[in-house]
């Protein structure tokens, strides 16, 4: 089980906040997800769902519609809804990652007029970042922003997108200036504007009902009051957002194992082999053991790297650490989810084999685990 | 239009539940309580009639100081307020009683509509809202599936039956009662529950309402349960192995009990 150990949680709405997102779980996640990632159809109206009950903008501020909620209280409400359908927590992660740059870098005017809506539950966004040619270096990208009169116009094509052809805005960083990360900026795109193309979606190992496409952008007009910070301040501004997008991705990497741990360990309890579940076998235990060790142990990183944030401390080595951490530790529990089960962990009848496919994909989004090293052992070289 | 659901706690009827040898009474401090599932979609009703046509929305329910966890949560959906009837001589009443307790909540209150639910998952008597609707000499409209209020304020239900439906229309006030066919509960949100500790919940007492404690409760039951018993424990299936002759062994299963 989760813990929800009310100890940890630091108000009283906290606890009520997880409560409900107990109950949206586990009536509406739960029983769906095993037939929704097999038929890989985005569950659009679920998570407008969740965005009526208030969960699709809770680190920001309530003057604009948001929760007010720490991000540690943030994480727990991923956390218990990666547990049940990781795609669906994956939508909520990357729709506050899309909220990130307004609520941090736009203007007053800009946040008034645009953040209620965003976070009001009935839109969801994108984060187009990575491109064709590379994910690991988007100081590299190539899409263009090219100034006409009081307008942008867009051209380019980014790839990888989550929720690609089904968001209503896309955060798009293209270039304004000249090559390298200053050259970047960052706009908010309305996803009707003319001239978006998302392409045929990416037939993926896992996450299914997840939609991920490229989106071609063919002189696509913006605003330029739809620039979110300044010229050139997109590649810092991308940054600074993938720091909490990467603490996101970490708690689903949590919610994922606890997954994983209790299904094992249930079916551990009832199978029986030599005349005993085989639970009590000491190396069906041990795997048990480790994993739960493991698990409390990510979840105790992810949610100190998150009370950095919360205090306003610099995190971003913490917030690396952890991803790396949760993810790999969330393959490696996923892995043993599926050996306790032996051959019946290899079918589709159990949900373990799909959970360590959806498992590898953590490892790989928001910075792959080699990048988040990199992060890491920068911040020991220079700190 | 001034709305008030009667909403009654229950222990979940998904868990087990038992009868306290002593008194017969449910064991309601053992179980985990929620609203009444019926009552969900009068919530549900009231607030969408609410969003049309304006008006307030008031949660009423009798019983005992942990009813108000789920006086809170109903608030949670988006209703006004409660009024939350709490007494100790209130323990055992049967349904005569607790139909007059209700009627003189409701006539401190005068809405007028009274939605309820149909049935609930513990007494299941589904005569609350007739009786509710006697006592106070208004319509009861029962079993709706659909209710629409004209521009008149003239109430008309679709009420569900074995063969279909009937329609039937009433002046207000009135009492409603409803299927899970009605409409699809919300789900509080996050800033509701926040709302929802704000919002006011008057507690009344038998005193309050003028009304005898020797009528209400166990001392004043019209009826009584004398004596109860758990239902026997399912016993083992009949399994039927294969053997080449299985299918036969199943259709002289099912001919036996007239299946087919
Ligand atoms: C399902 C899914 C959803 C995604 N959603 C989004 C999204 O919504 N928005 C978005 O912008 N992107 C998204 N991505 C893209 C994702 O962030 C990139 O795939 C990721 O950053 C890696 O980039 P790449 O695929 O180009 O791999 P590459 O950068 O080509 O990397 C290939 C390999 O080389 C390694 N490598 C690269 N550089 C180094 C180095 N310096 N040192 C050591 N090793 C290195 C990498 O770790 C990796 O193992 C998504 C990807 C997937 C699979
Ligand atoms: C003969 C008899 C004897 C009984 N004796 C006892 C006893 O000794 N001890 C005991 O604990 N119970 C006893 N009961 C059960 C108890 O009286 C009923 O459960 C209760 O009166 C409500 O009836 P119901 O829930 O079955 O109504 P239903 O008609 O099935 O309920 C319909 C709707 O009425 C509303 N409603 C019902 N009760 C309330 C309430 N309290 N507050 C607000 N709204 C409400 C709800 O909207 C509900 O959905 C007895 C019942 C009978 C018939």
């Amino acid at each position: 089980m989760v813990t929800e150990d009310p100890r940890l949680l630091p108000t009283p709405e906290a606890h009520d906040l997880l409560e409900l997102t107990r109950e949206l779980a586990d009536k509406e996640l739960a029983p769906r997800a095993d037939e929704g990632e097999h038929r890989g159809e985005f569950p659009r109206e679920l998570i407008r769902t969740l965005g009526r009950a208030g969960l699709l903008g809770l680190p920001y501020p309530a003057v604009h519609g948001g929760g007010d909620q720490p991000y540690q209280v943030y994480l727990r409400v991923l956390e218990l809804l990666a547990s049940r359908w990781l795609a669906v927590a994956e939508a909520v992660s990357v729709h506050t990652l899309a909220c990130y740059p307004l609520a941090a870098h736009g203007t007053d005017a800009q946040r008034e007029r645009l953040l209620p809506a965003m976070l009001g539950g009935e839109l969801l966004g994108a984060y187009c970042l990575t491109e064709p040619a590379g994910g690991s270096d988007p100081a590299a990208m190539t899409t263009r922003a090219d100034r006409d009169g009081e307008s942008y116009l867009v051209s380019g094509t980014k790839a990888w997108i989550t929720h690609a052809g089904v968001a209503d805005f896309y955060n798009v960083f293209c270039r304004t200036g000249g090559g390298g990360a200053n050259g970047i900026s960052c706009l908010l795109v309305d996803a009707g504007t003319p001239g978006i193309a998302p392409q045929a979606r990416e037939r993926t190992m896992g996450l299914r009902a997840s939609p991920v496409a490229q989106i071609a952008f063919d002189g696509v007009p913006v605003p330029v009051d739809r620039r979110l910070g300044a010229e050139g301040q997109g590649f810092s501004i991308a940054m600074q957002a993938l720091d909490a997008g990467r603490l996101g991705i970490a708690a689903c990497a949590v919610g994922l194992a606890q997954a994983a741990l209790d299904y094992a360990l249930r079916y551990a309890r009832e199978r029986q082999q030599f005349g005993r579940p085989i639970v009590e076998f000491q190396g069906v235990g041990f795997l048990l053991a480790d994993a739960a060790t493991q698990i409390a142990a990510a979840r105790a990183l992810t949610l100190s790297a998150a009370r950095l944030r919360d205090l306003g401390l610099p995190y971003t080595a913490e917030a690396a650490k952890a991803k790396l951490f949760a993810t790999d530790m969330a393959m490696q529990v996923t892995t043993d989810a599926v050996q306790v089960l032996g051959g019946y962990g290899y079918v589709a009848d159990h949900p373990v084999e799909r959970w360590m496919r959806e498992a590898k994909v953590l490892q790989i989004v928001e910075g792959t685990n080699q990048i988040q090293r990199l992060v890491i052992a920068r911040g020991l070289a220079h700190g | 239009m001034k709305t008030v659901v009667l909403v009654k706690q229950v222990p979940d009827s998904g868990a087990e539940r038992r009868l306290r040898d002593a008194d017969h009474t449910i064991e309601r401090e053992s179980a985990d309580n929620l609203i009444n599932e019926m009552d969900d979609y009068a919530i549900e009703e009231a607030l969408r009639l609410q969003e049309a046509h304006g008006g307030e929305v008031t949660i009423l329910t009798m019983g005992p100081t942990q009813a108000a966890e789920s006086i809170r949560k109903a608030l949670s959906m988006g209703p006004d307020q409660a009024v939350h009837v709490l007494d100790d001589a209130l323990a055992g009443s049967c349904a005569v009683a607790t139909s007059a307790v209700l009627a003189a909540a409701l006539r401190t209150l005068s809405p007028d509509l009274v939605l309820s639910g149909a049935e609930s998952t513990d007494g299941r008597v589904q005569a609350m809202p007739h009786m509710v609707a006697e006592r106070l000499g208004i319509a009861a409209l029962t079993g709706a599936r659909k209710l629409t209020v004209g521009g008149d304020g003239t109430l008309t239900v679709e009420r569900q039956t074995d063969e279909g439906y009937e329609v039937v229309t009433a002046a207000t006030p009135a009492v409603v009662s409803v299927w899970d066919t009605i409409n699809e509960p919300r789900y509080p949100s996050f800033k509701g529950i926040m709302a929802a500790k704000k919002k006011p919940v008057s507690v009344l007492s038998l005193a309050d309402l003028g009304i005898d404690p020797g009528e209400v409760g166990t001392a004043g039951a019209t009826s009584a349960v004398v004596s109860h018993q758990e239902r026997p424990a399912r016993s083992a299936g009949q399994k039927i192995i294969d053997q080449g002759d299985g299918g036969v062994k199943l259709v002289e299963f099912l001919a036996s009990e007239k299946f087919v």
